[in-house]
């Protein structure tokens, strides 16, 4: 690959920094439009910093029973979120660290983040973290095959399981009509709503024992732990909405040649991101939530979506 | 623009396999006839392209007669036989609908590795979809397979038609007109004949479970 640039360590902070700052407002977002499509008050748009802010400042509790894995998790969640949105790219194909990951050790890179959360679930041994930890393995070994291979038919296409090179090729092809594509991001969308704890498959608002999924994981968790956890979730769902706009709407990334793109890059990206909270919060709305045991249908369908894509893309487009 | 028509096809054709994997792993009755709708309207819309494409009159016939039959004439008939027999919701395949899915997609490869060499022999702007068409047919050939009820497999056969016809216009670029509408009127007296059927299936053994035909003895 390329020499590391000055331009491109830049490029690379202030995609860190815009992730960590944006994050939690993407989530205000999403939030904010939830409650005006269900006839809600909304929440400002600056309510989940203030959650961070409030549980920044309480104290944090640890069970007795805690060993300091669970004391670790929280550190390595936010560690793994914040690299992961390095890896994609936002406003800029042009990052130093792009070249550390590939698609396939981004997938690994959440798998690494689920395994710790699961972990530390269980290990103060509570029948809800125990359960949470459950349903969080089976969602996320069903959505993992599913999630490689939607990323795997943008791949295929572009030759490449380099994030920042898929993204390059992706913008400089001439423009066709592929099936492929559209099953992949049909795939992706379905994943990222599973990954990232939402609306049919998991809901972020509730902890009605029976049904939550990710709130039954950070039941345990209090103070500037929960901080780093939210703030991490937060983040998750940045990168994957990142991931998605970056392969299947790439339009208006800075490149290597062209640093001052990304004047332009960075509102393109905040346009691009507040469509796509503004879907999300549409089909939240739209969808109802379904019970545990129809997941792996609709993980399976979503894997079945990105297989035939890249089934269509060998007859159709090879 | 013909290039992007050109491309269109493909997308069709891609749709069609979509709405094939979504009639299989439909439970609603009434959702199968719903998806029934929607592959005839993307049958007529890839007909009408390729005929453009091709310059072909006749392809533009069969699909004013596809937009009758199979996207009002079939669905009213089938919309009418659920109202009537009182079967508009959840149907149970035999096998488990992740397991079909699985399934699906091993017949999928099977048919696109099949359609291959057969596609290079024909020179049709849209044979590269022959695959799809296959697999359609395939898939609907399982539905009928893993279906209990008498409507799904009515439609599984509907869909296979449809899959046929497909096949037919990107292998070939349509069959002759007199062969068309003879299928096409084949069909239709297909989904009276076992509307029929269905009532006296109910009359019979008060339910559409297909199981009840395998009991045979005297009563």
């Amino acid at each position: 690959m390329n020499g590391i640039s000055g331009t491109g360590i830049l490029a690379q902070l202030l995609e860190v920094v815009l992730a960590l700052a944006a994050a939690p407002l993407l989530l205000g977002w999403v939030d904010q439009w939830r409650a005006r499509l269900q006839n809600r008050a909304a929440p400002p748009l600056t309510q989940p910093y203030r959650v961070l802010r409030k549980l920044f400042h309480k104290e944090s509790v640890v069970a007795d029973s805690a060993s300091p894995l669970f004391r670790l998790a929280p550190y390595v969640m936010f560690g793994c979120m914040t690299l992961a949105c390095a890896i994609v790219p936002t406003i800029s194909t042009d990052l130093p660290l792009a070249t550390a990951a590939d698609a396939i050790a981004l997938v690994g890179l959440f798998a690494l983040a689920r395994t710790f959360l699961a972990l530390a679930a269980m290990d103060i041994g509570t029948a809800f973290g125990t359960m949470g930890a459950r349903r969080e393995m089976l969602i996320g070994f069903l959505a993992e095959p599913a999630l490689l291979m939607s990323l795997f038919c943008t791949s295929l296409i572009t030759h490449s399981t380099s994030l920042a090179n898929m993204v390059e090729t992706v913008v400089h092809r001439p423009y066709v009509l592929e099936p492929s594509l559209a099953f992949a991001g049909i795939a992706f969308t379905i994943v990222s709503l599973a990954e990232n704890a939402r609306v049919p498959v998991d809901n972020p608002a509730t902890h009605l024992e029976l049904t939550m999924i990710h709130e039954a994981l950070i039941l345990e968790y209090s103070g500037r732990h929960l901080a780093m956890m939210e703030w991490a979730a937060s983040l998750k769902l940045f990168a994957y909405s990142c991931i998605g706009l970056a392969l299947f709407f790439p339009w208006g990334i800075a490149e290597i040649d062209s640093p001052l793109v990304m004047l332009v890059a960075v509102p393109m990206l905040v346009f691009k991101l507040a469509i796509g909270g503004v879907s999300l919060a549409l089909i939240e709305t739209a969808s109802a939530k379904m019970r545990i045991f129809r997941v792996p249908e609709f993980l399976a369908t979503a894997f079945l979506l990105a297989v035939i894509g890249l089934l269509v893309h060998q007859l159709l487009e090879a | 623009m013909r290039a992007l028509l050109g491309q269109s096809i493909n997308l069709y054709a891609a749709f069609l396999l979509i709405v094939s994997f979504a009639m299989i792993s439909q439970r609603r009755i009434l959702s199968l006839v719903h998806l029934y709708t929607t592959q005839g309207v993307t049958l007529v819309l890839a007909t009408v392209t390729v005929a453009y494409l091709t310059n072909q009159p006749h392809l533009f016939a069969s699909a004013a007669i596809t937009f009758v039959l199979k996207v009002v004439l079939i669905p009213i008939l089938l919309h009418r036989v659920i109202d009537r027999l009182d079967v508009r919701w959840d149907v149970e395949p035999l096998i488990n609908i992740p397991t079909t899915m699985l399934i699906g997609i091993v017949l999928v490869v099977f048919a696109f590795n099949l359609a291959l060499p057969i596609a290079q022999l024909s020179s049709s702007i849209a044979r590269s979809t022959l695959g799809i068409a296959l697999a359609c047919v395939l898939l609907s050939f399982m539905m009928m397979i893993v279906r209990a009820k008498a409507i799904p497999q009515v439609i599984g056969f509907l869909a296979m038609e449809n899959g046929l016809f497909f096949a037919a216009t990107s292998a070939t670029n349509g069959m002759p007109m007199i062969v068309e509408l003879g299928i096409a009127l084949d069909v239709l007296v297909g989904v009276l004949i076992l509307g029929v059927f269905m009532f006296q299936i109910r009359e019979q053994f008060d339910s559409l479970d297909i199981r009840h035909l395998e009991r045979l003895r005297e009563e």
